[in-house]
């Protein structure tokens, strides 16, 4: 039978877009009709619907959809392992005792906003750059500082990210295609240095991290060897953590498989008490930790030729960057970095806050963070308060995405594999932006967290990507 | 100033769940600070910075919830307390259960394997991407967007063919598929007759008829409009009756377009030709021989088209009331008419109703002008200036620029109606009202206002002014077709029963001298 005879003989199920009255029509005559959520693809603007086009060309679009599965496939089949833990001088690429890595795309000192300004003149201060806060700041506009961005150097930074020669780093090693991926150890929360904070009692804790802490650490990942981080997060996600804003599940299994080797170091038992009592002060250990599992799989599906996957997302507080897979190495596209919208602690206000910050966002680009709300029901508040509006940011993702990650699911979702590498074609055909669950650090420096909420990239940075994806594609 | 704390003992609240009632409590009439948190030490820290924090609050727990409110009054603090219980309180069963909702038709597509049709209706600029990615997902097209190339359309089309799919439009109105009206259409009865039609209101009007004459539909395909051009070369029309052919439901088919390009006719007579069922064609102004050469069934209006496929699809033609034209009424009106009425003004929503009406007229006399005339003498050079008989198509592009469609918003039409209303060379202005799916929800309603001002000014001037309304509906559609026909009949409108008879109707009326 040909296709439009069967059509006659079966039960019609109408796609709907446009007029919303034609599918309620649809439906008062007992059939089926859904109605999309459709806006006009790239906003309607003429020179993204062309790109659009040309990359819609069938051979274009099969060298594309070749590269993406590509890019996926890495991105999914990744292992990354907690394979140690050592001063950043000693193991990233390119570190010097005067190099001060950030969040985001690449930025000047004099472009910083209040909370970068505020961690690279603490870290300057706690590396012995300087005497004090005044000085600090004199130095880091001295031209004395190498300042680049994380991600050029295999690493990812939460908040300000900012990371200096003598912080300790995870060291995560991709056991499926060999690249490691490197981030410094959480501060817990409120006031510290990642979020702009940097007085006494800051540079006090971080003495503390990489004299006690870090070494401790390190440790004991030399006599465990290598503890499996995907397997880690997928319980985490189960355990009902997003793993970018809420870390609880997260942090209890990564303190537990930790556990056994710190009671083995060399410590005293007073200095174990410490560290114990430091990761039960927050919830946030872990976090920078599934930051660098993100990492370490994003960038071995960076540089694919062709393919329009996001590898990356970050933010320096002033603007927004992605990193597309067709494009290697270090090409940006940006934007303006968004407000973020959400509850704030007592006594700040919305407009205390900074602009979104962060090299976090890398959950989101692997599909956790706020592309996983749905797995966290006890912190829906921040995308808007109901499970319903968790579940469906959990599921818009997937209009963005390539893939469902079969290694990390989601219970409440019938155990669908969390979405998975944001192809920019579908985030401008769509008009939908990719969700990130992200914390609020204050504008100006010195003062910290005050809240956390939800943000988007701008769309901008997207439409930079595809016009230059599509040029290089359609050579 | 003042402030109060309340402590709940090992009450765990997750500190986001917290910001967020936190957030809320500030916003209390009358808050001047309200902080809700658990009792932790970061927490009594927060509190000794903003000068809240007690011996009490200090002495918290962990586990224990903190509610502390500062407000200038004791009352205003009870008052801020009650409302913060009130946050606490967890409104439930917020939304019903979350329909999916996806924003493109390929995720649709894929997330609905039972899909097997798209309906598009996105500005014209868009609408032929959505469709190519409709027919690539494998689902049929129904293009209600205006304003696609003819390029495009033929590529579609093509694709379309290809893929063995329906790729009805762009600029297609109606269709009925399955039984299911979609976009325009009526409520018509299933039975055995199958239509192609490159004409929406004229596809109406033949279900209709088909239905008031006892019969029924199986499907109904629209074409789209350009379908019979000689660039588009009838692509969708050749295979809807090769589809109608192959469908063991239908009997009969019926055809319906303006006139096409000679050689689009040549070859969809050549497919009406080879086909096994009984083909009536009805091609508005359309001339009999090649029809018949072809084997085909001729119709002249689209109420013989309807007449004669209920009668090829099995009914007894001598039991069918065919609504004969009503001679004595015709006479009655005649004789109200002031010799200087001699003119007939149309004023439609349905375009094929128009062109029906206008070919009807043009048997009769030479004067016919339209929006849409063929001949370029008789096409109205200022669409806002009627001339002799005038029939406009207020649906057609030269009237919706910018604007709803008149089956939509009816304001241009009634400004129109108001300005013939006046012309004493007038003798009867003809409007059509169309029921059904996607039509307005009281197309009567809308106009009556204006039908009773007309009438009651032309009395007043000692003129009679016929006014002549056609209902295209059936007895199963919404608005109920009974209630909008007495409406118009209490107005002292005449009521034509079928499109055809009421373009017959309005020539006849203003007839002199025979």
């Amino acid at each position: 039978m040909s296709k439009i005879n069967e059509l006659f003989n079966g039960k019609i199920h109408a796609i709907n877009v446009g007029i919303e009255f034609f599918k309620d029509d649809i439906i008062k005559q007992n059939a089926n009709a859904s109605h999309l959520d459709w806006k006009p693809p790239g906003g309607g603007k003429p020179e993204l619907i062309n790109a659009l086009d040309k990359l819609e060309n069938a051979a274009v679009a099969e060298k594309i959809a070749a590269a993406n599965k590509l890019a996926v496939e890495r991105i999914i089949n990744s292992q990354p392992m907690l394979v140690g833990f050592d001063q950043a001088i000693n193991v990233v690429p390119g570190m010097t005792k005067t190099t001060i890595l950030h969040a985001g795309p690449p930025i000047t000192w004099d472009k910083m906003c209040g909370s970068m300004k505020g961690a690279v003149t603490g870290a300057i201060v706690f590396e012995g750059l300087a005497k004090d806060i005044e000085e600090a700041e004199q130095v880091a506009a001295s031209g004395a500082i190498t300042f680049s961005p994380c991600h050029e150097h295999n690493c990812v930074g939460s908040m300000a990210g900012v990371t200096s020669a003598s912080m300790f780093m995870h060291v995560v090693k991709n056991k499926t295609y060999g690249n490691v991926a490197y981030t410094n150890l959480s501060e817990q929360m409120a006031k510290i240095l990642r979020m702009g904070a940097n007085d006494e009692s800051v540079i006090a804790r971080l003495n503390w991290m990489r004299d006690v802490l870090g070494p401790m650490l390190r440790d004991a990942m030399k006599i465990a060897g290598e503890i499996d981080l995907r397997l880690m997060l997928a319980q985490a996600l189960h355990m009902g953590d997003e793993c970018h804003n809420r870390n609880n599940a997260g942090t209890s299994l990564l303190i537990q498989a930790l556990t056994p080797y710190i009671l083995e170091t060399d410590f005293t038992k007073e200095q174990k008490r410490e560290v114990f009592d430091f990761v039960a002060s927050s919830d946030y250990f872990s976090g920078p930790t599934w930051m660098a599992l993100c990492k370490c799989a994003l960038d071995a599906a960076h540089g694919i030729e062709n393919s329009t996957i996001v590898t990356t997302m970050a933010r320096n507080g002033v603007e927004f960057g992605i990193r597309v897979s067709g494009m290697a190495g270090n090409t940006w596209f940006t934007g303006p970095a968004q407000k973020v919208i959400g509850p704030m602690f007592a006594g700040y206000k919305p407009e205390d806050s900074g602009l979104d910050i962060g090299d976090s966002a890398i959950t989101e680009t692997y599909g956790i963070g706020g592309f996983a709300m749905a797995a966290a029901p006890a912190i829906v508040a921040l995308v808007g308060g109901t499970v319903e509006e968790a579940i469906g940011f959990s599921t818009t993702m997937k209009e963005i995405t390539t893939a469902e990650n079969p290694n990390v699911t989601i219970p409440l979702l019938d155990f669908q594999g969390v979405a998975t590498g944001i192809d920019i074609r579908q985030v401008i055909q769509t008009g939908i932006l990719p969700i990130i669950n992200t914390a609020i650090a204050h504008k100006d420096a010195g003062i910290g967290m005050i809240g956390a909420g939800i943000t988007y990239p701008p769309m901008e940075a997207f439409e930079k990507a595809l016009l230059a994806v599509t040029e290089t594609i359609s050579q | 100033m003042s402030t109060k704390v309340v402590i709940k003992q090992s009450t765990y609240f997750d500190s986001v769940s917290l910001m967020s009632l936190s957030t809320k409590a500030n916003q209390i009439e009358g808050v001047e600070q309200a902080v809700i948190a658990m009792g932790t030490d970061m927490n009594k820290e927060v509190l000794k910075n903003v000068g809240l924090l007690t011996p009490e609050l200090e002495a918290a727990k962990t586990s224990d919830l903190m509610i502390v409110v500062k407000a200038a009054t004791d009352e205003l603090c009870e008052s801020a307390l009650i409302a913060i219980e009130e946050l606490f309180k967890k409104k439930g069963g917020s939304k019903s259960a979350t329909e999916i909702k996806y924003s493109t038709i390929d995720s649709a597509a894929a997330s609905i394997p039972e899909a097997n049709l798209a309906v598009i209706s996105v500005n014209g600029a868009f609408a032929a991407r959505e469709a190519r990615k409709a027919l690539e997902n494998d689902l049929h097209v129904m293009l209600f967007s205006d304003n696609v190339s003819i390029e495009e359309e033929i590529a579609l089309k093509q694709f379309a063919h290809e893929k063995g799919l329906l790729m009805m439009g762009p600029d297609c109105g109606t269709a009925i598929i399955g039984n299911v009206a979609l976009c325009f259409g009526n409520a018509v009865r299933k039975g055995n007759i199958g239509i192609v039609g490159a004409s929406g209101t004229g596809s109406q009007e033949v279900s209709v008829r088909i239905h008031d004459f006892g019969g029924g539909i199986t499907q109904l395909i629209g074409t789209g409009g350009r379908d019979l051009s000689e660039q588009v070369g009838g692509i969708m029309m050749l295979d809807g009756i090769k589809a109608l052919e192959e469908d063991e439901a239908t009997k009969v088919i019926v055809l319906i377009s303006k006139p096409p390009a000679a050689s689009v006719q040549e070859k969809v007579l050549a497919q009406v030709k080879s086909c096994k069922k009984p083909v009536v064609v009805y091609f508005i102004g359309g001339e009999e021989t090649p029809v018949l050469e072809a084997g085909g069934h001729f119709a002249k209006t689209s109420k013989e088209a309807a007449i004669k496929a209920v009668v090829l699809a099995g009914a007894n033609e001598d039991e069918l009331n065919k609504r004969a034209l009503n001679w004595p009424l015709i006479e009655e009106v005649r004789a109200k008419l002031t010799p200087e009425q001699k003119y007939v003004r149309g004023l439609f929503c349905g375009g094929t109703l128009c062109d029906e009406a206008m070919y009807l007229a043009m048997d009769k006399y030479e004067d016919v002008y339209s929006n849409i005339q063929k001949k370029a003498d008789y096409k109205l050079k200022n669409i806002h200036e009627s001339k002799a008989h005038t029939f406009l198509d207020m649906g057609d592009d030269d009237f919706t620029n910018g604007k709803p469609h008149p089956m939509i918003d009816p304001s241009t039409r009634i400004a129109r109606f108001l300005e013939e209303a006046k012309d004493p060379s007038v003798g009867v202005i003809l409007m059509d009202f169309i029921l059904g799916f996607g039509s307005h929800e009281d197309p009567v309603g809308v106009m009556l206002p204006a039908i009773l001002e007309a009438k009651a000014n032309a009395a007043k001037e000692g003129r009679h002014l016929e006014i002549l309304g056609y209902v295209l509906g059936t007895d199963l559609d919404t608005p109920n077709f009974d209630e909008q026909v007495k409406k118009l009949m209490d107005a002292g409108v005449t009521i034509a029963s079928s499109s055809t008879n009421a373009g017959l109707l309005a020539r006849e009326f203003v007839a002199k001298g025979e």
